[in-house]
């Protein structure tokens, strides 16, 4: 008996589309997409993008910043990018500071006035020394700790006679001094430290594994944006975590249009003075109103739970919420517009929002995603939209600086509708 | 000089007149070329078998299907005019309704969607409900009503705007004997009120009741159409039916069926007779073949005689 039972799903499994992408298509785009971003291939690891401003000019910050140039997994950046054509003058502390509270990159690094003179210490703390600052964005755990340590490691691997100089100064200051003999045997090994380093001119080769023990160079390290917030990733998932909800609200209010074809009150309704352009559009403020009042509760929940600082940026929330709740709303309608029935709109919804909201960002943060995959976001409506509520939350960025956002996702909004309502010309006559 | 052209303005006025509509899906031609004309008041019923083409009809004359050819119009006006959609209510076979609002909440959203505001749709919504007679249940999700209560409602959110043409497609559907009179109760009210109304239905008793005149549909068209009288008069003249069940209805029986002109559907055979004495030669006939009557009664052709008559099919087939 148990046969005829495993026969009779198998069938229905078989005949079921949506079922079946469920069980194969989505488990394998998921896979690939976590194997993708966590290193599943070497040569799309992310990067670290990081700002270099050098005010030093000493060789010791030359050699610095070569040592951070040869790191594989760092993006050293001196300059902005040149634009039309034109190249752009060096990052200062000031430009550093501001293109960190962009978002250009997460971390920048001042080396300091002063810094070639003592780049290394082994002693205790010393306040008049000059020591590098390190501006992160509190929202990326990631970067700054990457930063902090490779510094320590180029710090042995591209300066290693000013490491050893410095030792042995500690050492003669501290251990009561060393015999001429000591010295000379000291300031020999050094001269042969410093001749085999010009001969290997900028020493390719790897660190040992080891080489990151202690902090040779100090750093000091300041928080430039998210400096006065509560819990840095609070507004990040309440936008990702928002926006990906909304696709599946939207997605389910849209689908009322085919609960309407199927019970036959469409045909109703469009007998009646309404046009099938009037409904879709009605349906579409629904699903788009649908989607803002979400927003606004679950920001709200952020706000009162979380200690989100809602009520200052309520203006570009507003106008962040309206914009996402619009693409989203037609992006509701196009998938009920694409389906035939009810049952094939739950598979397909599913499959579509998870892989949109996964490469998106509703998942984890874009910035730990390989850069390909980065720019594959963009494609997506959660990207735009957790940029857009990250500029107005995170970076305290004014409403001027949405309109990038706001274009897109109105944008995306239009042709998605427009298409939807191509599709739905199937309703409106046989 | 020549004059121009007279047309009839009483024929433009018609409440409804459809013409030589034709509508395929396909390979299947759905309807079939069919000509028809409402008279103001009059009901006219579409008398056919699933499948005939009477639904097809209707959603032409409402707009929601486009004919291959021909041309409907409601008071001279074309169907997509907005004229002809205030002057045309529907209710569909489905019970086209929104099942997690109230009666009151569906007929008010209905009536907005026909243009209905404030004063004027109060009006109409409380007329609808008293005369669907679902006042007392006016709060009440349609999702917890009574099978009965959906079909009313259903035809009651086809009457929101008041139309002056009804379009009734098989409204007694699934719906239990007690219910069906309501129905039939309510479809009375509104003819007394000289609403004109296309009323379709495989029941031919429904046919005879409510309509004044009826097309009998099959295969897309209409073979036959006129007053119930008329329709069996056409068939059968003055002659009458006799129906006899045999204790046995082999093929020797079929055979014999067919022998005396009869014809043989379900153990029961018909004849048509002229006189009502020619059922003791029947009787005698029968017994000399030695085929044992279990029962037999003389009866008028109906509606249902008329299509067997003219289709060689019974109507519910």
């Amino acid at each position: 008996m148990i046969l005829p039972i495993v026969r009779t799903a198998l069938i229905a499994l078989r005949r079921d589309r949506g079922a079946l992408a469920l069980s194969f298509i989505l488990p394998i785009a998921f896979f690939t997409i976590f194997a993708v971003i966590f290193g599943g291939r070497r040569d799309t690891t992310p990067k670290v993008s990081v700002l270099v401003v050098d005010e030093d000019h000493s060789a010791a910050s030359q050699r610095l910043i070569q040592g951070l140039e040869r790191e594989g997994s760092l993006s050293v950046k001196k300059r902005p990018a040149s634009k039309q054509g034109a190249e752009q003058s060096d990052y200062t502390a000031a430009t550093a500071e501001a293109a960190v509270k962009d978002g250009t990159a997460p971390v920048a690094l001042i080396i300091p006035h002063g810094f070639g003179e003592n780049p290394i210490s082994f002693g205790p703390p010393n306040q008049n020394r000059p020591t590098i600052q390190l501006l992160k964005d509190r929202s990326d755990m990631i970067a700054p700790q990457v930063i902090a340590g490779l510094l320590q490691k180029v710090a042995m691997t591209a300066m290693p006679d000013i490491m050893a100089e410095q030792g042995s100064k500690y050492m003669d200051k501290y251990a009561g001094g060393f015999t001429p003999e000591q010295k000379k045997k000291i300031d020999a090994g050094l001269e042969e430290l410093r001749r085999r380093q010009k001969a290997e001119s900028g020493g390719h080769e790897a660190a040992p594994a080891d080489s990151n023990r202690g902090m040779p160079i100090p750093v000091t390290t300041r928080d430039v944006v998210g400096e006065n917030k509560n819990n840095p990733m609070v507004s990040f998932y309440a936008a990702a975590i928002g926006v990906m909800f909304l696709l599946f609200t939207a997605s389910s209010a849209g689908g009322s249009l085919l609960d309407e074809a199927e019970s036959g009150t469409l045909d109703r309704v469009l007998s009646s003075r309404v046009t099938m352009g009037t409904l879709m559009a009605g349906k579409l403020c629904f699903c788009s109103l649908l989607a803002f009042c979400q927003l606004v509760v679950m920001f709200i929940w952020a706000w009162l739970v979380f200690k989100l600082d809602f009520i200052p940026h309520l203006p570009g929330f507003v106008i962040m919420g309206l914009c996402t709740a619009f693409a989203v709303g037609a992006f509701g309608m196009l998938l009920a517009s694409v389906c035939r029935t009810r049952a094939q709109l739950g598979p397909l919804s599913t499959l579509v929002i998870l892989i949109m909201s996964s490469v998106g960002g509703s998942m984890f943060p874009r910035f730990l995603m390989p850069a390909a995959m980065q720019k594959a976001g963009l494609l997506t409506i959660n990207a735009w939209a957790i940029d857009g509520f990250t500029k107005v939350f995170w970076r305290d960025e004014p409403v001027s600086h949405l309109w990038p956002q706001v274009l897109v996702l109105l944008g995306v909004g239009f042709v998605l509708f427009a298409i939807a309502r191509r599709l739905a010309r199937r309703w409106e006559y046989s | 000089m020549a004059s121009a052209p007279v047309v009839s303005t009483a024929s433009l006025l018609l409440p409804l007149r459809v013409e030589g509509v034709v509508k395929r899906f396909g390979e299947l031609t759905a309807v079939n070329g069919i000509t028809l004309e409402l008279k103001s008041g009059e009901c006219t019923g579409l008398l056919g078998p699933n499948g005939a083409g009477k639904s097809t009809l209707i959603r032409s004359i409402v707009g929601r299907v486009i004919p291959d050819a021909g041309t409907v119009t409601v008071f001279g006006d074309r169907t997509d005019s907005a004229g002809a959609r205030m002057a045309l209510g529907w209710v569909p076979q489905e019970l086209a309704l929104y099942l997690k609002l109230t009666c009151r909440e569906n007929l008010e959203s209905f009536g907005q969607y026909h243009g209905l505001r404030r004063a004027a749709l109060k009006t109409a919504v409380d007329w609808c409900l008293d005369w669907a007679a679902l006042t007392d249940r006016a709060h009440e999700p349609v999702k917890n009503l009574s099978g009965g209560m959906k079909r009313r409602l259903n035809m009651a959110a086809g009457l929101i705007h008041r139309p002056k043409v009804m379009l009734m497609d098989e409204p007694t559907v699934g719906v239990d004997p007690q219910a069906r009179n309501r129905i039939f109760e309510m479809i009375e009210k509104l003819r007394g009120e000289g609403i004109s109304m296309i009323y379709t239905t495989h029941y031919m008793e429904e046919a005879e009741r409510l309509c004044d005149r009826i097309a009998i549909i099959d295969h897309g068209r209409i073979i036959a159409l006129g007053t119930k009288d008329e329709l069996v008069q056409n068939a059968f003249a003055s002659r009458s039916e006799v129906l006899a069940r045999f204790a046995k209805a082999d093929d020797s029986v079929a055979a014999w069926v067919k022998e005396r002109g009869g014809d043989l559907e379900n153990g029961i055979a018909r004849f048509t007779i002229d006189h009502a004495t020619e059922i003791a030669g029947l009787l005698e006939a029968a017994a000399k073949a030695g085929h044992e009557l279990a029962d037999i009664s003389l009866r008028k052709p109906n509606l249902e005689s008329v299509f067997l008559h003219l289709t060689g099919r019974e109507l519910r087939d």
